[in-house]
Protein backbone atom coordinates (compact mmCIF):
# COMPACT_ATOMS: atom_id res chain seq x y z
CA UNK A 1 0.00 0.00 0.00
CA UNK A 2 1.58 3.22 -1.57
CA UNK A 3 -0.57 5.76 0.41
CA UNK A 4 -0.74 5.58 4.03
CA UNK A 5 -3.48 7.19 5.68
CA UNK A 6 -2.75 9.32 8.99
CA UNK A 7 -5.40 9.25 12.10
CA UNK A 8 -5.83 12.97 12.65
CA UNK A 9 -5.81 13.36 15.88
CA UNK A 10 -8.24 16.32 17.30
CA UNK A 11 -6.59 19.24 19.61
CA UNK A 12 -6.10 18.61 23.00
CA UNK A 13 -8.26 21.24 25.51
CA UNK A 14 -4.83 22.50 26.44
CA UNK A 15 -4.14 22.89 22.98
CA UNK A 16 -7.40 24.39 21.31
CA UNK A 17 -6.54 26.85 24.15
CA UNK A 18 -3.27 28.08 22.52
CA UNK A 19 -2.38 28.90 26.13
CA UNK A 20 1.25 25.48 26.04
CA UNK A 21 2.29 26.91 22.25
CA UNK A 22 1.63 30.22 23.29
CA UNK A 23 4.01 29.65 26.47
CA UNK A 24 6.73 27.35 24.49
CA UNK A 25 6.94 30.05 21.72
CA UNK A 26 7.43 32.92 24.31
CA UNK A 27 9.94 30.57 25.71
CA UNK A 28 12.02 30.47 22.21
CA UNK A 29 11.47 34.16 21.67
CA UNK A 30 13.50 34.35 25.19
CA UNK A 31 15.95 32.43 24.44
CA UNK A 32 16.71 34.38 21.39
CA UNK A 33 16.58 38.06 23.36
CA UNK A 34 19.30 36.59 25.67
CA UNK A 35 21.31 35.03 22.99
CA UNK A 36 24.14 37.29 21.60
CA UNK A 37 23.71 38.76 18.34
CA UNK A 38 24.58 36.92 15.30
CA UNK A 39 25.36 40.01 13.32
CA UNK A 40 28.48 42.01 13.01
CA UNK A 41 28.86 46.15 13.41
CA UNK A 42 29.58 45.93 10.10
CA UNK A 43 31.99 48.61 9.19
CA UNK A 44 34.22 48.57 12.43
CA UNK A 45 33.49 44.51 12.66
CA UNK A 46 34.29 42.14 9.52
CA UNK A 47 33.35 39.05 9.25
CA UNK A 48 35.55 36.31 9.18
CA UNK A 49 35.94 35.11 5.84
CA UNK A 50 35.84 31.27 5.34
CA UNK A 51 39.38 29.41 3.28
CA UNK A 52 37.66 29.24 -0.20
CA UNK A 53 35.65 31.86 -0.57
CA UNK A 54 35.28 33.81 -3.78
CA UNK A 55 36.08 37.37 -3.60
CA UNK A 56 37.22 39.73 -5.98
CA UNK A 57 39.43 37.96 -8.37
CA UNK A 58 43.17 39.30 -8.16
CA UNK A 59 46.75 38.51 -9.32
CA UNK A 60 49.55 36.75 -7.48
CA UNK A 61 53.41 37.10 -7.10
CA UNK A 62 55.28 33.52 -6.39
CA UNK A 63 57.19 33.78 -3.72
CA UNK A 64 60.36 34.80 -5.44
CA UNK A 65 58.24 38.22 -6.56
CA UNK A 66 57.70 37.01 -10.27
CA UNK A 67 54.52 37.86 -11.54
CA UNK A 68 53.01 34.29 -12.25
CA UNK A 69 50.64 35.77 -15.13
CA UNK A 70 52.32 34.64 -18.39
CA UNK A 71 49.08 36.51 -20.55
CA UNK A 72 48.17 33.44 -21.80
CA UNK A 73 44.65 34.87 -22.05
CA UNK A 74 42.63 31.68 -21.15
CA UNK A 75 41.38 33.69 -18.49
CA UNK A 76 40.19 36.42 -20.80
CA UNK A 77 38.39 33.78 -23.28
CA UNK A 78 36.73 31.82 -20.27
CA UNK A 79 35.36 34.87 -18.71
CA UNK A 80 31.43 34.99 -18.98
CA UNK A 81 30.73 38.20 -18.59
CA UNK A 82 33.78 39.59 -20.40
CA UNK A 83 35.16 41.48 -17.45
CA UNK A 84 38.84 40.77 -18.57
CA UNK A 85 40.99 42.56 -20.64
CA UNK A 86 44.85 41.28 -20.86
CA UNK A 87 47.15 43.07 -23.15
CA UNK A 88 50.15 40.75 -23.50
CA UNK A 89 53.27 42.10 -23.49
CA UNK A 90 57.07 40.44 -23.70
CA UNK A 91 59.54 40.49 -21.29
CA UNK A 92 62.54 42.39 -21.75
CA UNK A 93 65.60 40.23 -22.15
CA UNK A 94 67.61 41.55 -19.55
CA UNK A 95 65.27 40.58 -17.06
CA UNK A 96 66.00 37.38 -14.73
CA UNK A 97 62.73 35.83 -15.40
CA UNK A 98 63.47 36.48 -19.33
CA UNK A 99 62.96 32.50 -19.42
CA UNK A 100 59.45 32.76 -19.31
CA UNK A 101 59.17 35.21 -22.05
CA UNK A 102 55.48 36.81 -21.88
CA UNK A 103 54.05 38.62 -19.10
CA UNK A 104 51.08 40.88 -19.29
CA UNK A 105 51.43 44.56 -20.59
CA UNK A 106 48.41 45.29 -19.07
CA UNK A 107 45.79 43.55 -17.11
CA UNK A 108 41.75 45.19 -16.70
CA UNK A 109 39.25 43.17 -14.19
CA UNK A 110 36.09 44.80 -14.79
CA UNK A 111 34.34 44.73 -11.34
CA UNK A 112 31.27 46.16 -13.14
CA UNK A 113 31.05 43.22 -15.18
CA UNK A 114 32.77 40.43 -12.90
CA UNK A 115 30.29 37.70 -11.32
CA UNK A 116 32.44 36.38 -8.94
CA UNK A 117 32.15 32.59 -11.00
CA UNK A 118 35.83 31.60 -10.61
CA UNK A 119 36.37 30.28 -13.75
CA UNK A 120 39.42 32.35 -14.33
CA UNK A 121 40.75 31.03 -11.42
CA UNK A 122 39.65 27.47 -12.48
CA UNK A 123 41.12 28.00 -16.14
CA UNK A 124 44.79 29.45 -15.02
CA UNK A 125 47.48 26.92 -15.64
CA UNK A 126 50.11 29.22 -13.89
CA UNK A 127 47.99 29.64 -10.86
CA UNK A 128 48.25 33.39 -11.45
CA UNK A 129 44.74 34.99 -10.70
CA UNK A 130 42.78 34.19 -7.61
CA UNK A 131 39.16 34.83 -5.97
CA UNK A 132 40.50 35.87 -2.27
CA UNK A 133 38.75 37.54 0.42
CA UNK A 134 38.64 40.73 -0.51
CA UNK A 135 34.84 41.30 -0.82
CA UNK A 136 33.86 45.11 -1.00
CA UNK A 137 34.59 47.02 -3.55
CA UNK A 138 33.52 50.28 -4.36
CA UNK A 139 34.35 53.91 -6.59
CA UNK A 140 32.84 56.70 -7.19
CA UNK A 141 33.09 56.44 -10.76
CA UNK A 142 32.66 53.58 -13.48
CA UNK A 143 36.32 53.96 -14.11
CA UNK A 144 37.58 53.42 -10.62
CA UNK A 145 35.81 49.92 -10.99
CA UNK A 146 37.99 48.68 -13.15
CA UNK A 147 40.33 46.92 -11.54
CA UNK A 148 44.48 47.79 -13.15
CA UNK A 149 47.57 45.19 -13.17
CA UNK A 150 48.80 47.41 -10.40
CA UNK A 151 46.10 47.50 -8.45
CA UNK A 152 44.94 43.49 -9.05
CA UNK A 153 49.07 43.06 -7.62
CA UNK A 154 48.31 45.10 -4.36
CA UNK A 155 45.38 43.14 -3.86
CA UNK A 156 46.47 39.66 -4.63
CA UNK A 157 49.61 39.83 -3.09
CA UNK A 158 52.44 36.86 -2.98
CA UNK A 159 51.02 33.31 -2.53
CA UNK A 160 52.64 30.06 -1.34
CA UNK A 161 54.14 28.35 -4.52
CA UNK A 162 55.74 25.04 -3.89
CA UNK A 163 56.27 23.74 -7.64
CA UNK A 164 58.40 26.85 -8.62
CA UNK A 165 57.54 25.82 -12.02
CA UNK A 166 59.45 28.17 -14.18
CA UNK A 167 62.68 28.02 -12.14
CA UNK A 168 62.94 24.13 -12.32
CA UNK A 169 62.64 24.87 -16.20
CA UNK A 170 65.31 27.24 -15.96
CA UNK A 171 67.41 25.24 -14.17
CA UNK A 172 66.83 22.00 -16.28
CA UNK A 173 67.78 24.48 -19.93
CA UNK A 174 70.81 25.28 -18.09
CA UNK A 175 71.97 22.21 -17.26
CA UNK A 176 71.87 20.55 -21.04
CA UNK B 1 9.39 75.27 48.29
CA UNK B 2 6.61 72.77 49.17
CA UNK B 3 4.80 75.41 50.98
CA UNK B 4 4.83 77.71 48.40
CA UNK B 5 3.48 74.77 46.25
CA UNK B 6 0.60 73.90 48.55
CA UNK B 7 0.26 78.19 48.60
CA UNK B 8 -0.74 78.14 44.74
CA UNK B 9 -4.63 78.49 43.73
CA UNK B 10 -5.87 74.34 43.08
CA UNK B 11 -6.24 75.08 39.61
CA UNK B 12 -2.48 76.28 39.02
CA UNK B 13 -1.77 73.00 40.80
CA UNK B 14 -3.81 70.26 39.22
CA UNK B 15 -2.55 72.10 35.92
CA UNK B 16 0.92 71.68 36.63
CA UNK B 17 0.52 68.29 37.77
CA UNK B 18 -1.22 67.34 34.87
CA UNK B 19 1.45 68.67 32.71
CA UNK B 20 3.55 66.79 34.63
CA UNK B 21 2.44 63.98 33.83
CA UNK B 22 1.99 64.24 30.51
CA UNK B 23 5.50 64.80 30.00
CA UNK B 24 6.34 61.65 31.53
CA UNK B 25 3.48 59.83 30.14
CA UNK B 26 4.09 61.24 26.25
CA UNK B 27 7.96 60.97 25.88
CA UNK B 28 7.65 57.20 27.71
CA UNK B 29 5.08 56.68 25.34
CA UNK B 30 7.38 57.88 22.29
CA UNK B 31 10.24 55.73 23.82
CA UNK B 32 8.11 52.88 23.99
CA UNK B 33 8.86 52.43 19.92
CA UNK B 34 12.18 52.42 20.27
CA UNK B 35 11.85 50.04 22.81
CA UNK B 36 9.65 48.35 20.51
CA UNK B 37 12.97 47.98 17.12
CA UNK B 38 15.26 47.13 20.17
CA UNK B 39 13.77 44.09 21.41
CA UNK B 40 12.40 43.42 17.30
CA UNK B 41 15.77 43.10 17.06
CA UNK B 42 17.43 41.31 20.38
CA UNK B 43 14.24 38.66 19.25
CA UNK B 44 15.97 38.37 15.95
CA UNK B 45 19.42 38.38 17.23
CA UNK B 46 21.00 41.39 15.97
CA UNK B 47 21.64 44.43 18.10
CA UNK B 48 19.03 46.78 16.67
CA UNK B 49 19.13 50.54 15.95
CA UNK B 50 23.01 51.81 17.78
CA UNK B 51 24.26 54.02 15.14
CA UNK B 52 23.19 56.96 15.61
CA UNK B 53 25.67 58.56 17.26
CA UNK B 54 25.85 62.68 17.08
CA UNK B 55 29.42 63.50 17.53
CA UNK B 56 29.28 66.12 20.79
CA UNK B 57 26.55 63.93 22.41
CA UNK B 58 28.50 60.50 22.04
CA UNK B 59 31.63 62.31 23.27
CA UNK B 60 30.24 62.52 26.81
CA UNK B 61 32.00 59.65 28.56
CA UNK B 62 29.82 56.56 29.55
CA UNK B 63 26.44 58.15 28.99
CA UNK B 64 26.82 59.03 25.36
CA UNK B 65 27.93 55.10 24.40
CA UNK B 66 25.42 53.83 26.34
CA UNK B 67 22.58 56.21 24.57
CA UNK B 68 24.20 55.33 21.40
CA UNK B 69 23.40 51.69 22.43
CA UNK B 70 20.24 52.04 23.38
CA UNK B 71 19.00 54.13 20.40
CA UNK B 72 18.43 57.24 22.49
CA UNK B 73 19.58 59.38 19.06
CA UNK B 74 17.81 57.47 16.78
CA UNK B 75 14.77 57.66 18.59
CA UNK B 76 15.49 61.78 18.90
CA UNK B 77 16.23 61.72 15.29
CA UNK B 78 13.08 60.09 14.73
CA UNK B 79 10.86 62.40 16.03
CA UNK B 80 12.45 65.26 14.93
CA UNK B 81 11.88 63.80 11.39
CA UNK B 82 8.06 62.83 12.27
CA UNK B 83 7.64 66.89 13.70
CA UNK B 84 9.60 68.62 10.74
CA UNK B 85 8.60 66.24 7.76
CA UNK B 86 5.98 67.71 5.64
CA UNK B 87 1.97 67.12 6.63
CA UNK B 88 0.31 65.63 3.96
CA UNK B 89 -3.60 65.33 3.75
CA UNK B 90 -4.43 64.03 0.54
CA UNK B 91 -7.00 65.97 -1.69
CA UNK B 92 -10.07 63.04 -1.18
CA UNK B 93 -10.39 63.05 2.41
CA UNK B 94 -12.89 65.01 4.51
CA UNK B 95 -10.17 66.99 6.42
CA UNK B 96 -12.33 68.27 9.54
CA UNK B 97 -12.48 64.64 10.98
CA UNK B 98 -9.41 63.62 9.01
CA UNK B 99 -7.61 66.25 11.19
CA UNK B 100 -9.62 66.16 14.16
CA UNK B 101 -8.74 61.89 14.13
CA UNK B 102 -5.44 61.71 15.59
CA UNK B 103 -6.24 64.53 18.29
CA UNK B 104 -9.53 62.16 19.04
CA UNK B 105 -6.93 59.69 20.04
CA UNK B 106 -4.43 61.06 21.66
CA UNK B 107 -6.81 62.55 23.91
CA UNK B 108 -8.59 59.76 25.62
CA UNK B 109 -4.98 57.96 25.57
CA UNK B 110 -3.41 60.65 27.93
CA UNK B 111 -6.46 61.66 29.97
CA UNK B 112 -6.99 58.38 31.13
CA UNK B 113 -4.21 58.42 33.69
CA UNK B 114 -5.73 60.79 35.91
CA UNK B 115 -7.96 57.77 37.47
CA UNK B 116 -4.99 56.14 37.77
CA UNK B 117 -3.16 56.39 41.31
CA UNK B 118 0.75 56.05 40.49
CA UNK B 119 2.56 55.96 43.20
CA UNK B 120 1.42 56.52 47.37
CA UNK B 121 2.82 58.42 50.66
CA UNK B 122 2.91 58.08 54.45
CA UNK B 123 1.31 60.79 56.07
CA UNK B 124 2.27 61.68 59.45
CA UNK B 125 -0.14 59.74 60.77
CA UNK B 126 0.93 56.56 58.83
CA UNK B 127 -1.84 56.65 56.81
CA UNK B 128 -1.35 55.37 52.69
CA UNK B 129 -2.15 58.38 50.63
CA UNK B 130 -2.27 57.58 46.73
CA UNK B 131 -0.08 59.58 44.32
CA UNK B 132 -2.95 60.48 41.71
CA UNK B 133 -4.46 63.84 39.58
CA UNK B 134 -7.98 62.81 40.34
CA UNK B 135 -8.72 60.75 43.58
CA UNK B 136 -11.92 60.25 42.74
CA UNK B 137 -14.47 57.58 43.42
CA UNK B 138 -15.69 56.47 39.79
CA UNK B 139 -12.29 55.29 38.88
CA UNK B 140 -12.06 51.95 36.95
CA UNK B 141 -15.52 53.38 35.42
CA UNK B 142 -13.79 56.79 34.66
CA UNK B 143 -10.83 54.21 32.75
CA UNK B 144 -13.35 52.44 30.76
CA UNK B 145 -15.35 55.29 29.76
CA UNK B 146 -12.45 57.66 28.72
CA UNK B 147 -10.72 54.50 26.94
CA UNK B 148 -13.62 53.18 24.98
CA UNK B 149 -13.86 57.18 23.34
CA UNK B 150 -10.17 55.76 21.56
CA UNK B 151 -12.51 53.56 19.34
CA UNK B 152 -14.00 57.07 17.70
CA UNK B 153 -10.65 57.80 16.55
CA UNK B 154 -10.30 55.21 14.93
CA UNK B 155 -13.78 55.16 13.14
CA UNK B 156 -13.05 58.69 11.94
CA UNK B 157 -9.23 57.92 10.80
CA UNK B 158 -10.97 55.00 8.44
CA UNK B 159 -13.93 57.19 7.53
CA UNK B 160 -12.40 60.76 7.01
CA UNK B 161 -9.77 59.06 5.25
CA UNK B 162 -12.27 58.19 2.07
CA UNK B 163 -10.52 54.84 1.13
CA UNK B 164 -11.00 50.77 1.04
CA UNK B 165 -7.79 50.16 3.57
CA UNK B 166 -8.47 52.37 6.26
CA UNK B 167 -12.08 52.10 6.07
CA UNK B 168 -11.95 48.25 6.22
CA UNK B 169 -9.32 48.44 8.75
CA UNK B 170 -11.84 50.87 10.96
CA UNK B 171 -14.59 48.54 10.57
CA UNK B 172 -12.49 45.71 11.93
CA UNK B 173 -11.31 47.96 14.89
CA UNK B 174 -14.56 49.23 16.11
CA UNK B 175 -15.75 45.70 15.90
CA UNK B 176 -12.56 44.28 17.92
CA UNK B 177 -12.87 46.83 20.50
CA UNK B 178 -16.90 46.47 21.09
CA UNK B 179 -16.12 42.69 21.61
CA UNK B 180 -13.49 43.07 23.94
CA UNK B 181 -14.33 45.60 25.79
CA UNK B 182 -17.80 43.75 27.56
CA UNK B 183 -15.93 40.64 28.39
CA UNK B 184 -12.83 43.06 29.66
CA UNK B 185 -15.70 44.76 31.99
CA UNK B 186 -16.85 41.28 32.96
CA UNK B 187 -13.35 40.19 34.12
CA UNK B 188 -12.79 43.29 36.43
CA UNK B 189 -16.24 43.03 38.25
CA UNK B 190 -15.45 40.20 40.47
CA UNK B 191 -12.57 42.40 42.19
CA UNK B 192 -14.97 45.05 42.67
CA UNK B 193 -17.59 43.02 43.74
CA UNK B 194 -14.48 41.88 46.06
CA UNK B 195 -13.73 45.01 47.80
CA UNK B 196 -16.59 46.29 48.20
CA UNK B 197 -18.01 44.04 51.03
CA UNK B 198 -21.74 44.71 51.96
CA UNK B 199 -22.00 47.22 54.68
CA UNK B 200 -18.76 49.43 53.40
CA UNK B 201 -19.04 52.31 51.89
CA UNK B 202 -19.11 51.48 47.61
CA UNK B 203 -16.12 52.61 45.64
CA UNK B 204 -14.77 51.90 42.59
CA UNK B 205 -11.97 53.50 43.11
CA UNK B 206 -8.52 51.81 42.14
CA UNK B 207 -6.84 53.27 45.74
CA UNK B 208 -9.44 50.82 46.93
CA UNK B 209 -8.26 47.64 45.41
CA UNK B 210 -4.22 48.50 46.32
CA UNK B 211 -5.47 49.28 49.96
CA UNK B 212 -7.25 45.96 49.34
CA UNK B 213 -3.71 44.03 48.06
CA UNK B 214 -1.53 45.77 50.50
CA UNK B 215 -3.17 43.92 53.96
CA UNK B 216 -1.70 42.17 56.80
CA UNK B 217 -2.14 38.48 56.66
CA UNK B 218 -2.18 35.89 54.48
CA UNK B 219 -5.56 36.45 52.06
CA UNK B 220 -5.09 40.01 52.96
CA UNK B 221 -1.53 40.35 51.34
CA UNK B 222 -2.60 37.97 48.62
CA UNK B 223 -2.38 39.97 45.11
CA UNK B 224 -5.54 39.57 42.97
CA UNK B 225 -4.04 37.45 40.05
CA UNK B 226 -3.61 34.81 42.76
CA UNK B 227 -6.85 35.06 44.49
CA UNK B 228 -9.02 35.51 40.28
CA UNK B 229 -6.45 34.11 37.96
CA UNK B 230 -8.93 33.40 35.54
CA UNK B 231 -10.22 37.28 35.97
CA UNK B 232 -6.52 38.74 35.38
CA UNK B 233 -6.10 36.68 32.35
CA UNK B 234 -9.16 37.52 30.33
CA UNK B 235 -8.31 40.73 31.20
CA UNK B 236 -4.76 40.80 30.29
CA UNK B 237 -5.97 39.15 26.59
CA UNK B 238 -8.14 41.77 25.93
CA UNK B 239 -5.40 45.00 27.09
CA UNK B 240 -4.16 43.44 24.35
CA UNK B 241 -6.99 43.57 22.21
CA UNK B 242 -7.83 46.97 23.05
CA UNK B 243 -4.88 48.00 22.51
CA UNK B 244 -4.17 46.76 19.05
CA UNK B 245 -1.65 44.73 19.55
CA UNK B 246 -0.25 41.28 18.36
CA UNK B 247 -1.65 39.08 18.15
CA UNK B 248 -5.11 40.95 17.62
CA UNK B 249 -3.58 44.35 15.18
CA UNK B 250 -6.40 43.68 13.20
CA UNK B 251 -7.19 46.98 12.21
CA UNK B 252 -3.20 47.57 11.24
CA UNK B 253 -2.44 44.43 9.69
CA UNK B 254 -0.42 45.73 7.37
CA UNK B 255 -0.03 42.26 4.90
CA UNK B 256 -3.93 42.63 4.26
CA UNK B 257 -5.16 46.22 4.75
CA UNK B 258 -1.57 48.29 4.05
CA UNK B 259 -1.72 50.43 6.99
CA UNK B 260 -5.09 50.16 8.49
CA UNK B 261 -7.21 53.17 9.51
CA UNK B 262 -3.96 54.86 9.67
CA UNK B 263 -2.77 54.30 5.54
CA UNK B 264 -3.50 57.87 4.51
CA UNK B 265 -1.71 59.54 7.48
CA UNK B 266 2.16 61.26 7.12
CA UNK B 267 4.18 62.56 9.26
CA UNK B 268 3.40 64.03 13.09
CA UNK B 269 -0.26 63.02 12.47
CA UNK B 270 0.54 59.13 11.80
CA UNK B 271 3.06 59.45 15.11
CA UNK B 272 0.03 60.69 17.23
CA UNK B 273 -1.78 57.62 16.36
CA UNK B 274 1.40 55.93 17.20
CA UNK B 275 1.97 57.34 20.32
CA UNK B 276 -1.53 57.18 21.19
CA UNK B 277 -1.20 53.34 21.01
CA UNK B 278 1.71 52.64 23.34
CA UNK B 279 0.19 55.95 26.05
CA UNK B 280 -2.63 53.35 25.90
CA UNK B 281 -0.99 49.94 26.60
CA UNK B 282 1.31 52.19 29.11
CA UNK B 283 -2.35 52.89 31.48
CA UNK B 284 -3.65 49.31 30.41
CA UNK B 285 -0.67 47.93 31.72
CA UNK B 286 -1.31 50.06 35.18
CA UNK B 287 -4.42 49.58 35.27
CA UNK B 288 -3.57 45.28 35.28
CA UNK B 289 -1.09 46.03 37.81
CA UNK B 290 -3.62 48.17 40.05
CA UNK B 291 -6.02 45.85 39.71
CA UNK B 292 -3.85 42.25 39.95
CA UNK B 293 -0.28 42.95 40.85
CA UNK B 294 -0.93 44.80 43.80
CA UNK B 295 0.09 48.70 42.41
CA UNK B 296 2.58 49.71 44.32
CA UNK B 297 3.46 47.14 46.68
CA UNK B 298 6.82 45.65 45.98
CA UNK B 299 6.12 42.36 46.85
CA UNK B 300 3.18 40.05 47.28
CA UNK B 301 2.57 39.87 51.32
CA UNK B 302 5.08 42.75 51.46
CA UNK B 303 2.97 46.09 51.23
CA UNK B 304 5.19 49.32 51.10
CA UNK B 305 4.59 50.85 54.33
CA UNK B 306 5.82 47.44 55.45
CA UNK B 307 9.31 47.95 53.58
CA UNK B 308 9.75 51.80 54.44
CA UNK B 309 9.71 50.94 57.89
CA UNK B 310 11.73 48.35 57.60
CA UNK B 311 14.25 50.49 55.79
CA UNK B 312 13.64 52.72 58.57
CA UNK B 313 14.57 50.57 61.27
CA UNK B 314 17.65 49.30 59.24
CA UNK B 315 19.32 52.08 58.67
CA UNK B 316 17.55 54.76 60.98
CA UNK B 317 17.63 57.45 58.30
CA UNK B 318 15.07 60.33 58.70
CA UNK B 319 14.38 60.78 55.44
CA UNK B 320 13.35 56.99 54.90
CA UNK B 321 10.34 58.33 56.25
CA UNK B 322 9.88 61.56 54.45
CA UNK B 323 6.82 61.43 52.09
CA UNK B 324 8.91 63.07 49.21
CA UNK B 325 10.88 59.72 49.14
CA UNK B 326 8.01 57.42 50.15
CA UNK B 327 6.47 58.74 46.61
CA UNK B 328 9.26 58.87 44.32
CA UNK B 329 9.39 54.76 46.22
CA UNK B 330 6.45 54.12 45.15
CA UNK B 331 6.38 55.38 41.76
CA UNK B 332 9.64 53.78 40.99
CA UNK B 333 7.78 50.12 42.19
CA UNK B 334 5.05 51.19 40.36
CA UNK B 335 6.71 52.66 37.04
CA UNK B 336 9.38 49.56 36.98
CA UNK B 337 6.12 46.91 37.02
CA UNK B 338 5.00 48.68 33.80
CA UNK B 339 7.88 49.13 31.71
CA UNK B 340 8.30 45.35 32.77
CA UNK B 341 4.92 44.88 31.59
CA UNK B 342 5.12 47.02 28.18
CA UNK B 343 8.25 44.02 27.94
CA UNK B 344 5.85 41.58 28.34
CA UNK B 345 3.44 43.10 25.37
CA UNK B 346 6.66 43.16 23.45
CA UNK B 347 7.68 39.67 23.99
CA UNK B 348 4.73 38.43 23.04
CA UNK B 349 4.43 40.56 20.27
CA UNK B 350 7.69 39.02 18.62
CA UNK B 351 6.39 35.92 19.63
CA UNK B 352 2.98 34.96 17.85
CA UNK B 353 1.85 35.61 14.64
CA UNK B 354 -1.95 37.23 13.85
CA UNK B 355 -5.10 36.05 14.17
CA UNK B 356 -7.37 35.94 11.53
CA UNK B 357 -9.98 37.99 11.80
CA UNK B 358 -12.60 35.09 12.21
CA UNK B 359 -10.64 33.87 15.25
CA UNK B 360 -10.70 37.06 16.50
CA UNK B 361 -13.89 37.56 16.79
CA UNK B 362 -14.24 33.50 17.87
CA UNK B 363 -11.84 34.37 20.69
CA UNK B 364 -13.99 37.14 21.69
CA UNK B 365 -17.66 35.91 21.23
CA UNK B 366 -17.58 32.54 21.89
CA UNK B 367 -14.72 31.91 24.64
CA UNK B 368 -13.97 35.06 26.54
CA UNK B 369 -17.50 36.21 26.81
CA UNK B 370 -18.39 32.79 27.80
CA UNK B 371 -15.99 32.27 30.02
CA UNK B 372 -15.69 35.69 31.73
CA UNK B 373 -19.77 35.17 32.33
CA UNK B 374 -19.04 32.07 33.95
CA UNK B 375 -16.17 33.44 36.04
CA UNK B 376 -18.22 36.59 37.50
CA UNK B 377 -21.37 33.87 38.13
CA UNK B 378 -18.73 31.32 40.10
CA UNK B 379 -17.11 34.63 42.06
CA UNK B 380 -20.46 36.12 43.02
CA UNK B 381 -21.05 33.12 44.83
CA UNK B 382 -18.21 32.60 46.18
CA UNK B 383 -18.33 35.95 47.47
CA UNK B 384 -21.95 35.65 48.75
CA UNK B 385 -20.82 32.75 50.75
CA UNK B 386 -17.42 34.12 51.95
CA UNK B 387 -18.97 37.79 52.86
CA UNK B 388 -22.42 36.80 54.56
Amino acid sequence: MSVIQVQRKPLSLAERTYIPQILSGMKTTMKHIVAKPVTVNYPEERPEIPPGYRGVPTLVRDPHGREKCVSCQLCEFVCPPKAIRITPGEIPADSPNAHVEKGPREFEINMLRCIYCGLCQEVCPEEAIWLQNVYSSSGYTRAEMVNNKQKLYELGGTLPDTHLKWDKKKAAAEKH
Amino acid sequence: MIDFYFSLPDIVRYIIQGIAVICFLFPVGAACSMAERKVAAWAQDRPGPNRARPWLLARIPIIGPILGYFGIFNLMADGGKLLFREDITPGHVNKFYFVMAPIVAMTPALSTIVFVPFGAYLDSAGQILPVMLANVDIGILGVFALASLSVYSLILAGWASNSKYPFLGAIRASAQLISYELSMTLAVVPVLLWINAPGTTGSLSLVRVVEFQSQPGFWGGMWFVFIMPVSAFIFLITIFAETNRQPFDMPESEADLVGGYHTEYGSYKWSLFFVAEYCQMIVGSGIFILLFLGGWNPLPWIPLADLVNWLHDLLHWQWLMHPIFVGLLSIGIFVTKVLIFIFIFMWVRWTLPRFRYDQVMRIGWQRLLPLSIANLVVYIIAIALLQK
